[in-house]
């Protein structure tokens, strides 16, 4: 074999090599490429959220870092057990100390709204109740209340006092939950156990009364689906009774004990300026000394005949909001001891068969009874075109409902003023300047329900 | 030496028995709330339901130290990738319930938002039925489980064995 032989071989092999090296090159460019993008992709989000930032090249020289003048973002949830179910917050840092704070919402996004316009005015309370489950009585409540006034209907005596009753023993049991929720957050580990226990109790009453522990779709336009069971007057006082007995606990294991107290007193402190420039309602704004309660400021229901308090603080702080909440329980026992003494006698729902359906006994001898359900439970009833919006005290603040009619048997627009979304937005005030350890403490005392932020 | 010399204070069993009841007797969720369904979630972990009694009353915020996945409630199609994610970061053996109708199917809301159903990201072993279940069908969902991880295969990764709903999920990447 020749030299020249060898030579063409090699360089034959060396041009294979070079085509090969320029493949893995280019697919290593291509790689990194597609891997920057995917990078880009993944912090786009947080760009957008954040606002415009500069892009810093940070190096490790072992000194001190980040610098002083550098800022930190730390991403909370949505996944994160104290969040109280899907909320992403950003916060930006400075050291130990929050900048700003944006909480993010959107991950339980159910499109109700748009879903409510598709079903009937009587099937629209399966929709609504399923907004903020921690609540499920208020929802439908203020729903109810815009469709009657929508339909001019009047509600029998009895069907407003049950539905105040029914109103009241879901906020005890909202309230109690927030006990539940805020201890277990706040690390007070035991306070979740005795948070359930007298939940349950409501429950039981309430899943008594409705068939349902939550999600009820009880109180329904023209009166409630049912009346009160048999007995249930000792039922609701001994309920009443247990729940008073037990939350003198609560009073003694969180009220006076320091660990409590050096967590919550004096953090994420609120003015009443600020709690009103975002539209917060409910105990956020009144802790902060502003005693603005929807049941006594515009009674809806029998509120005006029943003797309560209002409750309210001074100093805007997650305390004071525990607080109110913990207090809060004990005057709607009131409210509740009240309802048992006054209940009316009389129907449980307004007699008009367009709006109600006909006792299920009437089905069985009266065509037009059978009729009439038929129709009422496939086309539902028709409402005067014109729009409406409703306001009630739900146990998180102003839930408000907003109904357009187009005088279809559907709404054209539905939209519910959930109390949660602002009460979210008082949260940048509150945690501006405090430290990182705060944050949960003060996601945790605003007590937001995702599912009605989002809705 | 024979089984027959060995005294008493003895008991012999397969091993692959013994690391299933293990298996069954600490199944530690992750938490994974979405919606209404994670109240109930929560009422099963409180004191008169009492989830204890079957050692899973230690939910994991963190999924790597976590065998199942509840999901909780509805879920949107933002918060999808999340699920997926969390899901990945637990390792195997992991067991998914699906809890509630919404996350089985939709539920009521067939619209824009919601994913219709939590098997189109993740494979799903036991639905439980109720808006919102009650924490008792939890329990028997729950209960449900172990009675897979009790006659289910030991070393087998579960798409071999076919388990969940078998979906396959192809991953995408975004263009270069």
């Amino acid at each position: 074999m020749s030299d020249g032989a060898r030579d063409t071989d090699a360089t034959v092999t060396r041009d294979e090599l070079h085509e090969v090296e320029d493949e893995f090159a280019r697919e290593v460019a291509a790689s990194e490429k597609r891997e920057d993008a995917r990078l880009l992709h993944q912090t786009d989000e947080a760009d957008q959220e954040m606002g415009d930032r500069s892009m810093t090249e940070v190096v490790l020289t072992g000194g001190p870092w980040p610098d002083d003048d550098d800022t930190m973002i730390v991403n909370f949830g949505p996944q994160h057990p104290s969040t109280h179910g899907v909320l992403r917050v950003m916060v930006e840092l400075d050291g130990e100390r929050v900048l700003r704070v944006k909480p993010v919402i959107g991950y339980l996004h159910t499109g109700m709204e748009k879903t409510a316009e598709q079903l009937t005015y009587v099937q629209g309370g399966t929709n609504v109740t399923r907004m903020d489950y921690a609540s499920p009585l208020s929802n439908e409540l203020v729903y109810a209340l815009a469709v009657e006034r929508l339909l001019d209907l009047e509600v029998p005596e009895r069907a407003t006092w049950i539905r105040m009753l029914m109103a009241e023993l879901n906020r005890m049991a909202s309230h109690l939950l927030f006990q539940a929720t805020n201890g277990l957050d706040l690390g007070a580990l035991s306070m979740m156990l005795y948070g359930w226990r007298e939940r349950e109790m409501v429950l039981r009453f309430i899943e008594k009364v409705t068939g349902l522990r939550m999600n009820t779709n009880y109180i329904r336009p023209g009166g409630v689906a049912a009346d009160l069971h048999d007995g249930w007057e000792d039922d609701a006082l001994e309920l009443c009774d247990l729940v008073e007995t037990n939350l003198p606990d609560y009073e003694a294991l969180l009220v006076e004990n320091p660990i409590w107290l050096e967590r919550m007193v004096g953090v994420g402190v609120l003015s009443t300026e600020e709690a009103l420039s975002v539209n917060a309602s409910g105990p956020i704004l009144r802790s902060t000394g502003f005693g603005w309660d929807l049941r006594k400021a515009e009674p809806y229901l029998a509120y005006d005949e029943v003797d309560f308090d209002v409750v309210y603080a001074q100093n805007g702080d997650c305390f004071d909001r525990f607080r109110i909440r913990l207090y809060e329980i004990y005057e709607s026992i009131k409210i509740v001891r009240q309802c048992v003494e006054k209940m009316p006698g009389g129907d449980y729902r307004a007699d008009d068969l367009k709006v109600t359906p006909p006792p299920r006994a009437r089905i069985n001898e009266s065509m037009e009874a059978l009729i009439h359900h038929f129709k009422l439970f496939t086309e539902g009833f028709r409402v005067p075109a014109g729009e409406t919006y409703v306001a009630i005290e739900s146990p998180r603040g102003e839930i408000g409902c907003y109904i357009v009619s187009d005088g279809s048997g559907k709404p054209a627009r539905l939209h519910i003023r959930g109390p949660s979304l602002n009460n979210l937005q008082a949260m940048e005030p509150m945690l501006k300047d405090t430290i990182i350890a705060d944050a949960v403490a003060v996601i945790s005392s605003v007590d937001p329900i995702l599912g009605e932020v989002d809705r | 030496m024979p089984l027959d010399s060995i005294p008493h204070n003895f008991l012999t069993g397969r091993l692959e028995d013994l690391v299933r009841w293990a298996r069954r007797h600490s199944v530690w969720p992750a938490t994974f709330g979405l919606a209404c369904c994670a109240i109930e979630m929560m009422a099963a972990g409180g004191a008169h339901y009492d989830i204890a009694r079957y050692g899973m009353e230690v939910f994991r915020p963190s999924p790597r130290q976590a065998d199942l996945m509840v999901v909780a409630g509805r879920l949107s199609q933002k918060m999808a990738p999340v699920l997926r994610q969390v899901y990945d970061q637990m390792v195997e053996p992991k067991w998914v319930i699906s809890m509630g109708v919404c996350a089985s199917t939709g539920g009521m809301f067939n619209n824009y938002a919601l994913v219709q159903g939590v098997d189109q990201i993740v494979p799903v072993d036991v639905y439980v039925p109720g808006c919102p279940p009650h924490p008792e069908t939890f329990l028997q969902g729950i209960l449900t489980v172990h009675e897979q991880i009790r006659t289910g295969e030991l070393l087998r990764r579960r798409e071999e064995r076919g388990g969940g709903a078998g979906i396959h999920i192809e991953e995408t990447h975004v263009p270069a």
